[in-house]
């Protein structure tokens, strides 16, 4: 049972930031119908902004408050991590649309090497440590000398995501940024007659989704204390994993697959095997797509021609 | 990466005459931006010192990637995107495709020709077998990507499947020869047959069709439950199959040997005589002086012949109804549905003969390298492989062919330019940046030339007259 709450805990923690990576792929699939292969190297991208803007916080400027420094470093990645998805858009994406059936796939696989590979060279293939930020822990439930924990930092991932999926869910639902975003979804070419510009609507959804993308960065990097230039492949594939479970286009969708992944991941390492985590979550992928195609929260995909 | 950054700012420039302003706005605008992509990243550098992590500061590289990128766009907006200067008038096809073109019919066999001469010049060129060493062994890895990339290009290319695994068959090709080479009770029940010596000689010959059929089955089993899907999703499946292979390798030690892999694979012979200085081998019988250089230079020849025969397959595949219902189904799978294919079977088909290929490919490895490991199975080598086959022209066999050995042969180049050292410092590495390249190429040429570097196509269907397709007139349809 102590096992249980603990593996909960650190579920729900690490599916949050499934989830948050999750909503940039299911956005941009809902409204372009592409799988944008290189989400989850902008999320690795962001983890390092926020790396290099934490040092510069800490050692450079010399601010104590963690939670000041946090929120600066969370800014600054959400800021330049936006510019870089905008920017890849624009150039990778953009002048695709109207091409032929697979050319913006092929083009997002060429921007992910290049995303992981530009790390690479420009920052070194090592593991970065980074030193801990939070470290505060509370007990919750202590029996014969184990301890059941939750962490500051794990608690200020879950608020934060809800946080952000409420303010987004208002922003998708309530505001005229939102009813444009969902009309391009359904109709481009009828948005478009009805004078919403489409080519700053799509811009838009890449901005959102990378910044939420550098949220996610930010969390894992203040979780798990480490970045890698590696560490953008697997977690993308995750989230992607989870945008389908939950039912791609579906923004509850993706939250709710984002925290399925989360669970059975670390109840697949608790209680099975840890080396098989990764071959858990990629079969759990592969079987959703064979047999629940629309996902649990989706709709089934009509094919037209 | 300069050109790659050097578009965002889109085509703000210039719309009255004096164009100036509007391009020096651009420019600088441009590098904003430029300065906003590249100032974190390239700006600071993570280093760590005495085991803390601290920052290091390059200003000047980015600096001077910001300047170039201002002054490239800003020269591009006064002169090939200015609006002053009068439109290409697009009369037919360019000198240089007309070139090409005219050189076309004697550019296979040329290249065919050198393919087979290439040990030989080789020798020549340096001076003596041992010293042909290096180019040989470039020449095997060449080739090795040339039918990868000819494998690919019959699921990527001709059936229009995406196919982000491919790694994953070349796996199984490669440990269904070291696995039944190395164990013992395979070589036992085998060895009792067929006489020791025999099976030892012949194990890699009776191995190879082997694996190119396990790998074949192994895509008729990954490929049966997720063809169904649609393209961006097969994509992504693949994907993931491909690193299950890779995970299991790894983690099923028992089996696999895991991380440290299989080493001492026995290696290949000339059909049965093996390449050693006794007295039965290949050097005695022939009248030959020994040298370890035969056996390279025999297995050159091997993946040339495992390469023609992939190409030679592919093009009579593509003259039979599967062939042709392959690219049917690449150019619109809802008008084949109607016309009653069966789309799953046609798919299952060219995934099953990509994967026989991919096994080939991958038991040749083995017995070249005599070592496996799942090291050499990463997503990257999948990357690269569609990389090749996306550079080439998705559906052109010597488009494939010459960018693997651009691709693979230009980079082992690279690496020995001196004066590269002497302008990047000693420290710099080509290789590195290879992957990085590669991405990059793979975004400009979907961009620039989505049909590929070689667009024209040959028709598969004429009547009377061959003529050649220009890739501009040839169109997919939007799926």
């Amino acid at each position: 049972m102590d096992v249980f709450v603990q593996q909960l805990i650190n579920g729900l923690t690490l599916g949050s930031i499934y989830g948050l990576i999750a909503i940039g792929y299911t956005m941009v699939f809902g409204i372009i119908g592409m799988v944008n292969f290189a989400h989850g190297d902008v999320f690795m991208v962001s983890s390092f902004i926020a790396l290099i803007c934490f040092l510069l916080v800490t050692t450079v400027m010399g601010i104590t408050s963690i939670f000041l420094a946090l929120a600066i470093v969370l800014v600054v990645a959400m800021f330049f991590t936006s510019l870089m998805n905008w920017a890849i858009e624009r150039v990778a994406y953009r002048p695709l649309r109207g091409s032929f059936r697979l050319a913006p796939m092929i083009s997002a696989i060429g921007m992910s090497i290049f995303l992981a590979n530009f790390v690479q060279v420009s920052q070194g293939p090592r593991n970065k440590p980074v030193p801990p930020m939070v470290t505060d822990v509370i007990v919750i439930m202590e029996r014969e000398g184990y301890q059941v924990t939750l962490a500051w930092k794990q608690i200020i991932i879950m608020v934060l995501t809800s946080v952000l999926l409420f303010g987004f869910w208002y922003l998708v639902q309530k505001t005229s940024l939102g009813r444009a975003q969902r009309a391009v979804e359904q109709d481009r070419k009828m948005a478009a007659l009805l004078g919403i510009n489409v080519d700053h609507t799509i811009s838009l959804t890449f901005v959102i989704g990378a910044a939420l993308a550098a949220v996610a960065g930010t969390m894992y990097l203040m979780y798990y204390g480490v970045a890698n230039f590696a560490d953008g492949f697997v977690p993308g594939v995750k989230a992607f994993t989870a945008a389908v479970l939950g039912g791609i286009g579906s923004l509850p969708g993706a939250v709710l697959g984002g925290l399925l992944i989360g669970l059975i991941e670390v109840f697949w390492s608790a209680y099975f095997s840890i080396e098989y985590k990764d071959v858990a979550a990629f079969s759990i992928l592969a079987i959703t797509l064979i047999f629940l195609p629309q996902g649990l929260l989706g709709r089934p995909e009509v094919e037209k021609v | 990466m300069a050109v790659d950054t050097a578009h965002p700012a889109g085509a703000v420039a210039g719309s009255g005459s004096p164009i100036l302003p509007g391009a020096l706005k651009d420019a600088f605008l441009t590098g904003l931006i430029a300065l906003g992509l590249l100032g974190p990243l390239v700006g600071f550098e993570t280093v760590v010192i005495d085991g803390a992590l601290g920052l290091a500061y390059r200003p000047l590289v980015v600096a001077i990637m910001v300047g170039i990128i201002v002054a490239g766009r800003l020269i591009l907006n006064l002169t090939v995107w200015s609006p002053n200067r009068p439109p290409k008038a697009q009369a037919g096809s360019s000198p240089v495709a007309r070139g090409i073109l005219a050189i076309s019919p004697a550019f296979k066999p040329a290249l065919l020709a050198f393919a087979v001469g290439f040990p030989f010049f080789a020798t020549l060129m340096t001076g003596g077998l041992s010293e042909s060493r290096y180019l040989i062994d470039l020449g095997i890895l060449i080739l090795t990507y040339v039918m990868l990339g000819w494998g690919l290009n019959i699921v990527v290319g001709l059936a229009g499947l995406l196919d982000l695994g491919y790694v994953a068959f070349y796996a199984v090709g490669a440990y269904t020869y070291a696995l039944l080479a190395t164990s013992a009770p395979v070589n036992d029940f085998f060895a009792a047959i067929l006489g020791e010596t025999f099976w030892a000689n012949w194990a890699f010959w009776f191995c190879l069709p082997a694996a190119g059929a396990f790998a074949g089955l192994w895509g008729m089993i990954l490929g049966f439950p997720v063809l169904r899907l649609r393209g961006d999703y097969l994509a992504i499946v693949t994907l993931a199959f491909g690193e299950i292979i890779r995970l299991v390798l790894i983690n099923w030690v028992d089996f696999t040997g895991g991380g440290a892999g299989i080493a001492s694979i026995p290696r290949a012979t000339f059909f049965g005589i093996p390449f050693t200085a006794g007295e039965d081998g290949f050097a005695a019988l022939f009248g030959l002086e020994f040298s370890p250089m035969h056996r390279l230079i025999f297995l050159y020849f091997v993946i040339l012949a495992l390469a023609l025969i992939t190409a030679f397959t592919t093009v009579r595949l593509r003259r039979l109804p599967v062939g042709r219902a392959w690219e049917a189904l690449r150019e619109d799978e809802i008008a084949c549905r109607s016309l009653g294919l069966n789309t799953t079977n046609v798919k299952l088909s060219a995934f099953a003969t990509g994967a026989m290929f991919g096994g080939f490919a991958g038991c040749f490895f083995a017995v070249r390298a005599g070592f496996v490991s799942p090291e050499s199975f990463t997503f990257d080598i999948s990357a690269m492989i569609l990389a090749i086959v996306v550079l080439g022209g998705m559906g052109s066999q010597i488009g494939v062919a010459v960018a693997a050995a651009v691709m693979m042969g230009g980079m082992e180049m690279l690496r020995n330019l001196g004066f590269l050292k002497q302008i990047f410092g000693d420290g710099f590495d080509p290789s590195l940046y290879r992957m990085l390249l590669f991405g990059f190429a793979m975004v400009a040429i979907m961009i620039w030339k989505p049909r590929g570097l070689v667009s024209s196509r040959d028709p598969t269907i004429y009547l009377k007259e061959k003529k050649a397709v220009s890739g501009s007139l040839v169109k997919e349809g939007h799926g």
